[in-house]
């Protein structure tokens, strides 16, 4: 395989808290050095990265690729495509797929597609209970065994208190994480967007902030008795973050990420019925963003999700309770990053490290890093480039953004995945 | 912007009440008043040659009716679809419904829905020369009943900035009580409060500027206007209430508890009345009950949103 050198950009590794204008060597598909390179290495070619960042490839732990099962709104090839040209290498896929993921054939379908196309890698999340229904445990060995990294059951709550206890627990017992979106089975079931002053002023049905709350409170007991290794998705709420602080200080192992539209959106957002806004969980209030925001900085949180749901142009074109929920969040993901770190006065590096190093360590995958002998799992882009998020320069099938018309900073003009380039901008 | 108004802030669509101004307002009473003053509401040519649609996607009589005797006498063709809501879930999309109609060379949609937001959200993707009024959207806002109840308020009443006005019952699901509270509001009237137990009472409805009561006597003294809401059936199987009886007893309107209110007191109700459950029938049919004066103030009062929709009013006044 090709040796070749990245030449004249600005290095930043979260993992290594580098920060520096350093070269970069990769060989066989591997990062062969940072810095000089060894003796016996020639660069066969370059890459001049002159004003540009170099980080790792980004790791998204929250991504729909739509396939198998909803074609029309993606499918593996456009949405791995789309990824990698945002610059995310690594990618998470929830479990409810149609079929669901809760045999290993399908993850194993998903995982052969993913790499027959050969852009981001796709890491499938497993089902906790068959057909995500919560009566019946899945057979989370043969679904590690096929590949997955993690168990979850998507969206759907498992009222049965006692199921959700076991399937803990068999969790546990195969050293898998589980991935928890808290929502409560009844509660704001019928709601669509935050429940507050706004809902009530659009006469649209409200999903309380206890809807998440409630369900927060009661994983986080039953993850203590299960002993079992957790992460919270799409956090939306201040006081889920307040509970989360007081179980990690209790040391239990339970970490948490937040959807990017999150830290940029409210319930206000709403106002005229915008359908791009109809999100799960929903936006909420100023002081949830607000609080959302501090908990990264302060480690809390510690990722940052796409949470990309792409969708066909008629799923968003209803009276705004009969759309569909979800962002097609790949385009503006990186953007929204580097935009988040300048309002919140944060180093690069530590943002960055929100959507690199850190999904990584959650999902317990090698990725996020430029570690000497990790895979070369690249972005590099221009952060001073300034462009507008439209649906026709948007590289996922879905076009359904809270974003369009918002000017971004920040274009990757690169993505490498084992040291493979698989896009360049222009 | 508001997309109700085109840009000299006249009525394209009539979609809300929120974001109108008071001149707007008090303009359809004075446009409505005008029709009913030639004596009851006689045929006028105002709309001749314009096709309006009643698209009503949630079954309505009354409401229904109305608007096609207001457009009648408007002179326009009116068209009826009634398009249950199951059947527009087996394929045709809304949007492709608007299309197909449009196709039809319609000039207005009156469009009802049980989702909150659909007006808007078909005033935005109509095409430009049509407007489009709300007959009720979801728990959204039903403006041509604010404002006909608004007009037999001024009938009775004359100023609106005395008036204490109390709005009673299923305020969450209720699509009149935003409407109703947005014109009183605007209209300047001196308080408005909404009375009901805390399951019917949507969280943060202070914000629409009124005050909250679940006590049924504290909130009717002195008020001067008392607006009963219906109460849906079906609200007894959401565990929101739990009978029809305690409900009555609690928040039921009889003359007993009317007399809490100002002696001059009137008493209104959108309609259809259930006689026992959110009001007595000696009440509904009593001496301050304007309930049936509401239902032909609707006439007038939906011709003139329809006639200044559709901008037929500025020739109509010169030709006066």
């Amino acid at each position: 395989m090709a040796s070749f050198s990245i030449l004249n950009g600005r290095v930043i590794d979260p993992a290594a808290q580098l920060d520096s204008v350093v070269t970069v060597h990769i060989a066989e598909g591997k990062i062969l050095a940072l810095g000089d390179a060894p003796a016996d290495f020639t660069a066969e070619w370059t890459i001049d990265a002159t004003g540009q960042i170099i980080c790792p490839g980004l790791v998204d732990l929250s991504v729909r690729l739509r396939e198998p099962g909803a074609e029309q709104k993606g499918t593996i090839l456009s949405e791995t495509r789309a990824a990698a040209s945002c610059g995310i290498t690594s990618v998470c896929c929830p479990p409810d797929t149609n079929p669901i993921i809760d045999t290993p054939a399908v993850a194993e379908l998903i995982q052969l597609r993913a790499q027959k196309v050969g852009m981001s890698k796709v890491y499938p999340l497993g089902a906790l209970t068959q057909g995500l229904a919560g009566t019946q445990l899945t057979e989370m060995g043969s679904l590690k065994q096929a590949g997955c990294l993690g168990m979850s059951n998507a969206l759907e709550p498992i009222a049965n208190t006692e199921v959700f206890r076991y399937a803990l627990e068999y969790a546990a017992t195969h050293d898998l994480t589980v991935f928890l979106q808290a929502q409560d089975s009844h509660l704001g079931r019928n709601g669509c967007m935050h429940e507050g002053a706004i809902s009530t002023r659009l006469g649209l049905a409200g999903i309380p902030e206890a809807a998440e709350t409630i369900e927060v409170a009661r994983d986080l007991l039953l993850i203590a008795l299960s002993e079992v290794r957790a992460h919270f998705g799409k956090i939306s709420c201040a006081q889920s973050v307040d509970m989360l602080k007081q179980a990690q200080d209790k040391g239990l192992k339970v970490t948490a990420d937040v959807a990017v539209h999150q830290l940029f959106l409210t319930d206000m957002d709403v106002c005229d019925y915008n359908s791009h806004c109809h999100v799960v969980p929903p936006l909420r209030s100023q002081r949830d963003l607000d609080s959302l925001r501090q908990a990264l900085k302060l480690g809390i949180i510690r990722a940052i999700s796409s949470d990309h749901q792409p969708h066909e142009p008629d799923a968003k074109d209803s009276p705004f309770m009969m759309t569909e929920a979800g962002v097609s969040g790949l385009d503006s993901l990186l953007p929204l990053v580097l935009r988040l770190a300048e309002e919140m006065d944060v180093p690069l590096s530590k943002a960055l490290s929100w959507v690199t190093s850190e999904p990584a360590k959650i999902l317990g995958i090698d990725a996020g890093s430029l570690r000497l002998g990790a895979a070369a799992d690249i972005c590099i882009f221009d952060p001073d480039y300034r462009w507008r998020l439209k649906a026709d320069v948007m590289h996922s099938m879905g076009h359904n953004s809270p974003f369009l018309g918002w000017e971004l900073g920040g274009r990757v003009t690169h993505t490498l995945i084992d040291g493979k380039i698989v896009y360049t901008y222009g | 912007m508001n997309i109700q108004l085109d840009k000299q802030g006249r009525l394209k669509h009539f979609l809300g009440i929120e974001g109108l101004k008071r001149e707007l307002l008090i303009e359809i009473l004075d446009t409505a008043a005008s029709f009913l003053s030639m004596g009851s509401v006689k045929k006028v040519p105002l709309l001749r040659g314009k096709t309006i649609v009643n698209l009503f996607f949630e079954p309505s009589t009354r409401t229904r009716t109305t608007f096609e005797l207001a457009a009648k006498r408007l002179s326009a063709d009116v068209l009826n679809f009634n398009i249950g809501v199951s059947s527009a879930s087996k394929g045709e999309t809304l949007v492709d419904t608007l299309r197909n109609l449009e196709a039809m060379h319609c000039d207005m949609f009156v469009v009802r829905h049980n989702e909150s937001g659909t007006a808007q959200f078909i005033a935005k993707h109509v095409a430009p020369h049509i407007s489009v009024v709300n007959a009720g959207d979801g728990r959204h806002e039903h403006p041509t009943q604010a404002m006909l109840d608004m007009y037999t308020i001024r009938q009775h009443k004359g100023a609106f900035e005395p008036l204490r006005v109390a709005i009673v019952g299923d305020v969450l699901h209720s699509r009149v009580a935003r409407s109703e509270i947005h014109a009183l509001t605007t209209l300047g009237v001196s308080e408005v409060r909404v009375v009901g137990p805390k399951t019917l009472i949507p969280i943060g409805v202070e914000g629409l500027g009124v005050h909250v009561y679940h006590d049924l006597k504290a909130g009717l003294r002195d008020v001067d206007v008392v607006v009963m809401l219906r109460l849906q059936r079906e609200r007894m199987q959401g565990a929101l209430l739990p009978s029809e009886h305690e409900y009555f007893e609690y928040y039921g309107l009889s003359e007993d508890v009317l007399e809490v209110a100002h002696p001059d007191a009137i008493v209104m109700h959108p309609g259809p009345i259930n006689r026992g459950v959110e009001i007595a029938s000696n009440v509904a049919d009593g001496s301050r009950s304007v309930i049936l004066e509401q239902v032909s103030n609707g006439i007038a009062v939906r011709m003139a949103v329809m006639a200044m929709t559709l901008g037929a009013l500025s020739e109509y006044k010169e030709g006066k």
